[in-house]
């Protein structure tokens, strides 16, 4: 089990570092860090003291909240698509990026059907039996988190858009998109705090765990969201054209 | 275009204020009424699914509203378009919707949770809405003198 974890953390790390050796401008070294602490976060998750608490809802809900939230936002800091870009030789990077732009990746990049897809992948995680069920088979505990992974990973990518990916949005639309997403948890976590799904342990203060963990995460990406929007090239020459007229 | 660029910082920063109004107030009832106080309850049992979804989409519009708020208002002051008692009045105005929205549908209509448990709740829930309308009364007067003020 163990094997397959260590496969599916260092392939990721040794192709990010490739690709930071091949690029020819300089790559930020943040954003290296953070692809590593992003797949450190699933190694922690899938390792360890998190993966051998079977059944106990707050391990659980640690390692979700670590691969569904954690590890998203690092591994969308980490910006891999414009590395990959950049890395790649000219036509073979106009290639991948024309697939980028696509109809089937821009419907799936478009914030509320990232989020949409993210939140019915965790009601059904919890709505049905496939929880109780992964408790006691390694290999589908696995399979399930790396789906929590991608489709967290797709969902905090849409909203943030930092990369050069199918369409992006306004920024009051894709602060909707996460506050939607964020009630959509918000729900689940109670929702599993009024009826625990059979099997687990502790699962008062695992929902506790996922609701206000969730929070914070969400918080956070908000933060990013909005700092983006302030920054951004339009903005500041609003700002600009603004005070001035003000000062006047 | 220089006459169409002041009232757009004014509506930004009333938007800022009545979204910081929302967020802050949201954000002290879960950290003080919830987790500090204990008085709310996370889920008595009591409401339904409709008080379970309402709840969700209330706690994460209001953290929303918070990070919006502040990243509006910090717009505002790079166009030096801040006024404190427009902005004071929008929160509180915000703040009062707030909790009248709290403690009359929530609190009552969709009875997810109670102000405080094991205790008679008539006072409770009287003071509890009595503070938001204060709230919001204190809020529309500063928003009406600001008004005044700026008025020619």
């Amino acid at each position: 089990m163990n094997q397959a974890v260590g496969t599916l953390v260092l392939v990721p790390v040794a192709l990010y570092l490739a690709g930071v050796a091949r690029t020819r401008s300089p790559w930020p070294p943040g954003r290296t860090a953070a692809w590593l602490a992003g797949l450190g976060c699933l190694a922690a998750a899938l390792t360890g003291p998190l993966a051998a608490a079977h059944g106990d809802l707050r391990a659980h809900m640690a390692a979700h909240l670590l691969v569904g939230m954690v590890a998203p936002v690092l591994l969308v800091l980490a910006r891999p698509t414009t590395l990959l870009l950049r890395a790649l030789p000219v036509r073979a990077a106009r290639q991948v990026s024309r697939v980028l732009r696509t109809a089937p990746v821009r419907v799936l990049t478009d914030p509320f059907v990232a989020t949409g897809l993210n939140a019915a992948g965790l009601w059904f995680l919890y709505g049905t039996g496939l929880l109780t069920a992964m408790v006691h088979a390694p290999g589908l505990h696995l399979l399930v988190s790396v789906h929590v992974l991608l489709t967290g990973w797709l969902a905090t990518a849409a909203v943030l858009a930092l990369e050069p990916i199918g369409h992006r949005r306004g920024v009051v639309a894709r602060a909707v998109a996460l506050a939607a997403g964020a009630a959509a948890h918000d729900v689940l976590a109670k929702a599993l705090y009024a009826a625990p799904p059979a099997g687990v342990t502790e699962a008062q203060a695992g929902a506790q765990l996922m609701y206000h963990g969730g929070t914070v995460v969400h918080v956070l990406v908000a933060a990013l969201l909005w700092r983006q929007w302030y920054r951004s090239r339009a903005t500041v020459r609003d700002a600009d054209r603004a005070a001035l007229t003000a000062a006047a | 275009m220089t006459a169409a660029a002041p009232p757009r910082s004014d509506r930004r920063l009333l938007v800022s204020g009545l979204l910081f109004g929302v967020g802050a107030a949201g954000a002290i009832d879960e950290i003080v009424f919830h987790l500090l106080l204990r008085w709310h309850h996370f889920y008595d049992r009591a409401g339904g699914a409709a008080a379970l979804v309402s709840d969700g989409i209330l706690h994460a519009a209001t953290w929303s509203a918070t990070v919006a708020g502040l990243a509006l208002l910090a717009d505002v002051h790079r166009r030096r378009a801040f006024a404190p008692s427009t902005w004071w009045g929008a929160v509180l105005v915000g703040a009062g919707a707030f909790q009248v929205w709290d403690g009359v549908v929530h609190h009552k209509l969709l009875r997810l949770h109670q102000v405080r448990y094991g205790v008679d709740l008539l006072g409770y829930d009287l003071a509890w809405n009595a503070a938001g309308v204060l709230l919001l009364l204190a809020g529309a007067v500063l928003l009406r003198r600001a008004r005044r003020r700026t008025a020619p």
